[in-house]
């Protein structure tokens, strides 16, 4: 009798155990926050993580999925990247479920990898530009904008300075970029712009890691063109600043890209970084309410959050991580919605990503209304956003100084589906029909 | 071709070249007082200048700060001797090298876990406004940095000649056990060498550090200070000054006027490898530097 | 006990020059063979197998062309992933341009460019020695990343310098799964290590050592050294450079010069550092450290400790790696191959004293 009733319990236990799922959501952090680029890696991650907190500590996570998340520390290396991903992919009940990598060189060694395993990749502002083409690449996504839609966007807002686009002729600019893949992502859209619109472009390229650029802008100096764009990375900004400076340029006819557009890379170049003006998709500022939910629920009455350096919430790559974070939420509620309020697999978060669409109203709600624009990803078009703000560095912080500009997609869509039409004939691939997804 | 242009060009590379042998000086003091390539060196500039910038970020006043970083380059200094070298004193040069490419990682590791790793601006006062002699503009924060690598020079020079110590020094780096039969310490004198080669760390890092800001890629400036110790010798401080005049300014010249649109245009970006084919080149046909030691190997 | 050499006599000239003479060794070594060619890619997941293995066996097979030119010649290099990138820009340029190019002779042109680019950067050896010369093939490695990501042709315009590899096709048959690759990479390595054992043991290999003892000498007695070094350098660079291709092949997937920095040098030197120089199993035993150790303190410390920040933990990481690099060539300065060979001794006499 004793044994039946013992049996009885044991099964029923087990059934219970078996059907409460964990109902949770596995998002791996593939971080660095060592060496050359570490500010950008703890400040990001920290935005990413601290955003996906605040979900979990006030709403409980999303429809009452708890997100959970383990960092894995890649040292921005992509064999390390490489490793951290195997080892975190089927992590969680449903596998790990979108990767965001935050650097250019691990997201091309994922791509494969993950589009065989079937987990998407989010590369935000980096990694391939010609991904926005999800014909041949399902499985990548770089989301709000891409290398050479903001390129585009750079010269358009250059053309506004100089009165209308068609001043732009017979100006010299001067693309001072960054001795890597990253760096030389951006010379055959500025050639085909400067083909397009009359000016000429000299590309000059700084040695990694670019702590030397002494001779580069005396070449800039001799040359006396009417704008710079700057393409650095790390140590190469302010360096860059430093030497603009020694030369006597202007910094105000120095344009740089996002990556060059933090308050990292200002800062340590002092006073010869006032009135540098970068690209940003979205701006500084603790003044989102979305930020300041953050500080309430995650930071205040002695809790900690992720970022170490409570002065650093709200600068550009604190702001970055959240709208990280609510992309990859916004993703999940989308695929939530059609799939159920479970965990979900990579499979279906791709499929929530691919049809994410964030308007004003749902920006409103979120409290990032004016720190991220409105996002449309669809099949045909990873990006989903396109538009750039232009900021400038006042000797603090950053002013934005212009409104949202928009890239010029009828150049940048055929370079995109060129490209990615090259990758699909070197890997065998058939383009995927947008029409049934 | 504008002759101007091409007296700056001239001009930054030499003052750029100065600041290569700064971290270059510091590799000659170990290497001639005891045969070691210290790889370290650029981690040990890494380290001063951010645990210098981190003091005075805590509100600590500039010659308070300076001082601790010192007494800590000087106690870093020993406790190397005694801890990674004492055990190693007769193995082959390699392995003694091999040796400096841990503690490189080591104290990165220790300066970036203890201070963090954000990068930060290093103000020593002195605004890198350019200014015009004879229509050519000189960056007066390089000469600021030529005057006290020249002052650093003296110092040292008077160390070296005037002082027990730095005969004592002198007698090591020429022979060892001659040093030893007089009654030298050696180990004392390696410690002092070492707590020098970190003050001189210290000055490197400051400069550097106010030039480009104090960041993880400080470190690298180990690498430039190979091919101006080939140059110039590994065994002699004078040497690392020529040596590092004569890569900064063949480095910036080749850049703009071989690598550039301005020149031949073969590609920009050469200054990563162009010291070191020159330093491949004069090695062929002087191994031992300019100012270098023969080196006479017998069976 | 299990070591006995009792009882083990040759008979003939073959068996008394094998590679393994101890029947014991042989069994062990087949033992080992049979693990992980038939046990592994059964047992292991694809974390083990993509992540670990194969990278220790391709960084193992770079360490060991650095060994040839280090350990066995004692020419310092630090020019090795430099010619891993010729390796495998080679193999990417050859499968591209050469319609129906096989993959196996792909990567055999691979190794043969390389070695070609290794021997045009081993004549300064001829005249420069020791430290001098490391800093010769800093100039190679430089020169190299600096070409590779210059001339767009390399890399078939590509505007981000970055390729894809193609996949590995044998025989019709697709290597796409780490299963695969990795036996792939197993068979590749380990005829490599086969023959670079018996390279050690020619007259070459011989030529080899005398020139790293002492060179001088070697000439007196007739060597002829330049010959003997740009061999050295060449049969060193190709094994390097098949390691490259691999790495962009079998492991990464992309063909990218950021894989192939000094950084990567410096790595491959670490590993016959503590692995030992000079020996087939060091480069063995110094790969399999160098890649688990990262792997094995940040799964501890996550284990240990589950809150910390991995900021924390990458700090502890170049901490340790560097306080073990130090403890290493203070406690043992022939690497982990010498503590292998003294752990046979002792197992030789084992469980008796003397």
């Amino acid at each position: 009798m004793k044994t039946r009733i013992a049996l009885a319990l044991a099964a029923a236990l087990f059934a219970a155990t078996a059907l409460a799922q964990p109902k949770e959501q596995f998002i791996p952090m593939l971080s660095y926050r060592v060496g050359p680029y570490a500010a950008g890696g703890t400040g990001f991650f920290g935005g990413y993580i601290d955003y996906l907190d605040l979900l979990n500590r006030r709403d409980g996570g999303i429809g009452g999925v708890k997100l959970t998340w383990q960092e894995c520390e890649t040292e921005y290396k992509n064999d390390r990247g490489v490793e951290c991903y195997e080892r975190l992919k089927k992590s969680g009940p449903s596998g790990a479920t979108v990767f965001a990598p935050l650097s250019t060189g691990i997201t091309y060694s994922l791509i494969e990898r993950a589009t065989a395993d079937k987990i998407p990749v989010i590369s935000m502002g980096y990694g391939r530009a010609d991904a926005s083409d999800g014909r041949v690449f399902p499985y990548v996504f770089p989301l709000v904008t891409n290398y050479w839609s903001q390129n585009t966007a750079k010269i358009k807002f250059i053309g506004t300075k100089e009165g209308g686009m068609d001043k732009l002729a017979g100006k010299k600019i001067v693309n001072l970029y960054h001795g890597s893949a990253y760096g030389k992502e951006t010379i055959p859209i500025l050639d085909a712009q400067a083909r397009k619109y009359g000016f000429t472009v000299t590309h000059i390229e700084v040695p990694h890691p670019g702590n030397e650029q002494q001779s580069q802008w005396l070449q800039i100096r001799s040359i006396k063109p009417d704008w710079v764009i700057l393409r650095g990375w790390g140590v190469m900004n302010p360096t860059a600043l430093k030497a603009a400076q020694k030369v006597g340029y202007r910094t105000e006819r120095i344009v740089g890209v996002w990556w060059s557009g933090a308050e990292e890379d200002v800062l340590p170049a002092g006073e010869a970084a006032k009135g540098y003006i970068a690209a940003a998709f979205h701006p500084s500022g603790t003044e989102f309410p979305v930020v300041q939910e953050i500080l309430k629920h995650v930071y205040a009455a002695g809790k900690r959050g992720n970022m170490e350096d409570k002065g650093r919430i709200g600068q550009q790559y604190f702001n970055r991580g959240v709208i990280q974070g609510i992309l990859t939420a916004e993703a999940i509620r989308t695929a939530q919605a059609k799939f159920g309020k479970r965990s979900l697999s990579g499979e279906e978060m791709r499929w929530g990503i691919e049809n994410l669409k964030i308007d004003e109203k749902r920006l409103q709600e979120l409290g990032a209304l004016n720190l991220m624009q409105p996002m449309k990803v669809s099949c045909f078009d990873h990006e989903g956003g396109g538009a750039v703000k232009f900021q400038q560095w006042d000797g603090k912080q950053w002013k934005v100084i212009s409104d949202w500009i928009t890239s010029d997609q009828s150049i940048v869509r055929p370079e995109i589906e060129r490209s990615a039409a090259q990758y699909a004939a070197e890997k065998k691939l058939a383009l995927r029909d947008c029409g049934k997804t | 071709m504008d002759l101007n242009f091409f007296l700056e060009v001239l001009i930054g590379g030499l003052l750029a070249g100065i600041m290569y042998s700064l971290v270059a000086i510091g590799f000659v003091l170990i290497y001639k007082a005891s045969g070691v390539f210290n790889f370290a060196q650029g981690a040990m500039v890494f380290f001063a200048a951010l645990t210098y910038v981190s003091l005075t970020e805590r509100g600590w006043p500039f010659w308070l700060a300076l001082a601790a970083v010192l007494a800590l380059m000087i106690v870093l200094g020993f406790a190397i001797e005694r801890v990674v070298l004492r055990p190693l004193v007769n193995q082959p040069q390699i392995t003694l090298f091999m040796v400096t490419i841990g503690l490189a990682y080591f104290l990165e590791g220790v300066a970036q876990g203890v201070w963090g790793a954000q990068v930060h601006a290093l103000e020593i006062g002195i605004q890198d406004k350019p200014f015009s002699v004879a229509g050519i503009s000189v960056s007066q924060f390089d000469l600021f940095a030529s005057g006290t690598a020249a002052l650093l020079v003296l110092v040292l020079g008077v160390f070296f000649q005037k002082t027990k110590t730095g005969r004592a020094l002198r007698a090591v780096a020429d022979d060892h056990q001659a040093a030893l039969s007089v009654g030298i310490q050696l180990r004392y004198v390696w410690a002092v060498v070492w707590a020098a080669a970190g003050f001189v760390a210290l000055v490197a890092g400051l400069l550097w550090g106010a030039r480009t800001g104090v960041q993880f890629a400080l470190t690298f400036t180990a690498l430039k200070a190979l091919p101006v110790l080939i140059l110039g010798g590994f065994e002699s401080i004078l040497g690392a000054i020529v040596g590092g005049l004569i890569i900064g300014a063949t480095e910036k010249l080749a850049e703009v006027y071989i690598g550039s649109s301005i020149g031949l245009n073969i590609g920009t970006g050469i200054e990563n490898w162009f010291p070191y084919m020159l330093a491949l080149a004069f090695l062929l046909v002087r191994p031992e530097g300019l100012f270098g030691e023969k080196r006479i190997e017998r069976i | 006990m299990f070591y006995r050499l009792a009882g083990q006599f040759k008979s003939s000239y073959a068996a008394d020059q094998q590679i393994f003479p101890i029947r014991q060794d042989r069994i062990f070594v087949i033992g080992v063979m049979v693990c992980a060619f038939l046990v592994v890619p059964v047992v292991a997941n694809d974390y083990w197998l993509g992540a670990i293995l194969i990278p220790f066996l391709i960084l193992g097979l770079a360490a060991l062309g650095l060994n040839i030119l280090t350990g066995y010649t004692g020419q310092l290099s630090l020019g090795t992933a430099g010619f891993m990138a010729v390796g495998a820009f080679a193999a990417f340029n050859f499968i591209l341009r050469v319609p129906g190019m096989p993959f196996l002779l792909a990567l055999f042109l691979a190794g043969v460019t390389a070695a070609l680019i290794g021997v045009l950067f081993g004549l300064p050896s001829v005249r420069i020695k020791g430290f001098y010369l490391a800093v010769a093939t800093l100039a190679a490695q430089f020169f190299i990343e600096w070409v590779l990501t210059k001339y767009g042709w390399f890399s078939n315009y590509n505007p981000s310098g970055v390729i894809t590899a193609q996949a590995i096709e044998i025989a019709g048959y697709r290597f796409d799964t780490p299963v695969s690759k990795y036996l792939l990479t197993l068979g590749i390595v380990a005829a490599l290590a086969l023959a670079a054992k018996n390279m050690a043991r020619t007259q070459t290999g011989r030529y080899w050592m005398a020139v790293r003892d002492m060179d001088l000498a070697a000439e007196v007695t007739g060597i002829d050294i330049v010959r003997t070094k740009l061999v050295a350098f060449a049969v060193s660079s190709f094994y390097c450079g098949v390691a490259g291709a691999l790495w962009a092949y079998a492991y990464l997937g992309a063909v990218e010069p950021q894989a192939f920095t000094l950084d990567r040098s410096f790595q491959v030197l670490f590993m016959i550092i503590i692995g030992g120089v000079g020996t087939v199993l060091g480069a063995f035993l110094g790969a399999a450290f160098i890649v688990l150790l990262p792997i094995a303190l940040n799964v501890a410390a996550h284990a240990l400790f589950p809150g910390v920040s991995t900021d924390l933990t990458s700090n502890l990481e170049l901490v340790l790696f560097g306080a073990l690099i130090v403890f290493f060539l203070a406690v043992e300065p022939h690497g982990l191959a010498r503590l292998w060979q003294i752990g046979k001794e002792k197992l030789r006499l084992w469980p008796f004293p003397h």
